[in-house]
């Protein structure tokens, strides 16, 4: 369990945001760095939404790319994985952006 | 094995020849019933909005943490441990790395010194439990069915059962798994994940999220080291470059070497843990 649990996750939550409407679209953000993989959500959704207020909802996925502050020189760079390299040379790289895993907006009827 | 964790391997799947460095995307998983996907190529690296005509429809902002379930449950943990001047650790590794077998020697070794108490977490069976409970300590064993990780509110409930006392102990053995566990926060103090000599010296590479968010590495099984073809200066370069703040332990559970940098660790971590989790010292306040 894992993306199954989390997607179980986002509809109860926004089902119970939704009080009663029906959902016409879901946007998440999903960042790259994150551990979730994006079409692995899309994969249990329709499944997951059945019988709720997302039955048919459409599902948009806006994935953030990764981006890092070095430690050492304080610049900063794009993050394609957690192996990445400063310019300066430093590995120490602090994550700015592409770890978030967001439950954005959504539209209702 | 976890069916959901298998998926995603797959859904994410590619196949590349290192011989030529061609990778194949496979998107095995799309378009598998009615519903119509807007799955975009990925070579695009991102997704774009469309223009959906939605009579009367409004956007709400929801702006929630995906994980803020699991989260609050843990942030509630944390709180507990703090009032009651636990050390909670989250141990971590793939099946078979020694967790079970490190736990065992500490707690035979530290019991004149410290009291630690042990949350087992597996699938099913509760034979590691049984394992602990031998050592003459209080164990309480989760069963995750087919769950591939403990989650916070687990967590909760097997605190509740094991009620441990003040100022002790409690090592979490978390599912053997280096892929989901590193997501979710059980309120823990610190990840502590476990490698073997007999696993492969680039598995900090290959599961890079479970090393970058613990902590510490434990290198176990050090003893094997005659008998495999384990570079140890390459797997702790592999380790340092996902997370170069990452505290590295070598030791052997079995035989019993390298485990007194370990046990100073685990002393100096729960000075600090009851410490940080003290009340306001209000005699420090008066004196200004």
């Amino acid at each position: 369990m894992h993306e199954l649990g989390i997607t179980q996750g986002i509809i109860e939550l926004v089902a119970e945001r939704a009080a009663g409407a029906k959902v016409n679209v879901l946007r998440l953000e999903i960042g790259k760095l994150s551990a979730i993989m994006p079409d692995a959500i899309r994969f249990c959704f329709d499944l997951c939404a059945q019988d709720t207020a997302l039955d048919g909802a459409q599902l948009e996925i806006i994935e953030i790319p990764g981006r890092g502050r070095c430690r050492q020189c304080g610049g900063e760079l794009a993050m394609e994985d957690f192996l990445a390299r400063c310019e300066c040379g430093s590995i120490d790289l602090e994550c700015i952006a592409g770890e978030q895993l967001k439950i954005k907006e959504m539209e209702v009827v | 094995m976890c069916t959901t964790c298998g998926c995603s391997d797959k859904v994410h799947a590619s196949v590349t020849d290192p011989d030529t460095g061609d990778t194949e995307a496979l998107h095995t998983l799309d378009g598998h019933d009615g519903h119509e996907h807007h799955h975009h190529d990925h070579a695009h690296g991102h997704e774009h909005h469309h223009d959906h005509v939605h009579d009367h429809a409004t956007t709400v902002a929801l702006n929630e943490e995906i994980l803020a379930k699991n989260n609050r449950f843990a942030e509630r943990n944390r709180g507990w441990f703090a009032g009651r001047n636990i050390l909670a650790l989250n141990l971590l590794s793939a099946p078979g790395s020694g967790k079970t077998t490190l736990l065992e020697r500490t707690l035979r070794d530290l019991k004149d010194e410290l009291t630690i108490q042990v949350i087992e977490g597996d699938q099913a069976t509760t034979q590691d439990a049984e394992r602990i409970r031998a050592t003459g300590c209080k164990v309480v064993q989760i069963n995750t069915g087919t769950g591939c990780h403990l989650e916070a509110d687990m967590l909760a409930r097997g605190l509740q059962r094991l009620a441990p006392p003040l100022s002790s102990i409690v090592m979490i053995e978390n599912v053997g798994n280096l892929v989901c566990p590193a997501l979710f926060d059980l309120g823990e103090r610190a990840k502590i994940v476990i490698l073997s000599v007999t696993e492969g010296e680039d598995k900090p590479i290959k599961y890079p999220h479970m090393f970058r968010a613990a902590q510490v590495m434990i290198l176990n099984k050090t003893d094997l080291l005659a008998y495999v073809d384990f570079d140890v200066d390459r797997c702790l370069a592999y380790a340092r470059q996902v997370n170069p703040r990452l505290r590295i332990f070598q030791l052997s559970a079995t035989k019993g070497t390298g485990l007194a940098d370990w046990y100073a660790w685990l002393r100096a971590e729960m000075k600090a843990s009851c410490s940080d989790s003290l009340p306001l010292d209000e005699e420090a306040l008066a004196r200004g």
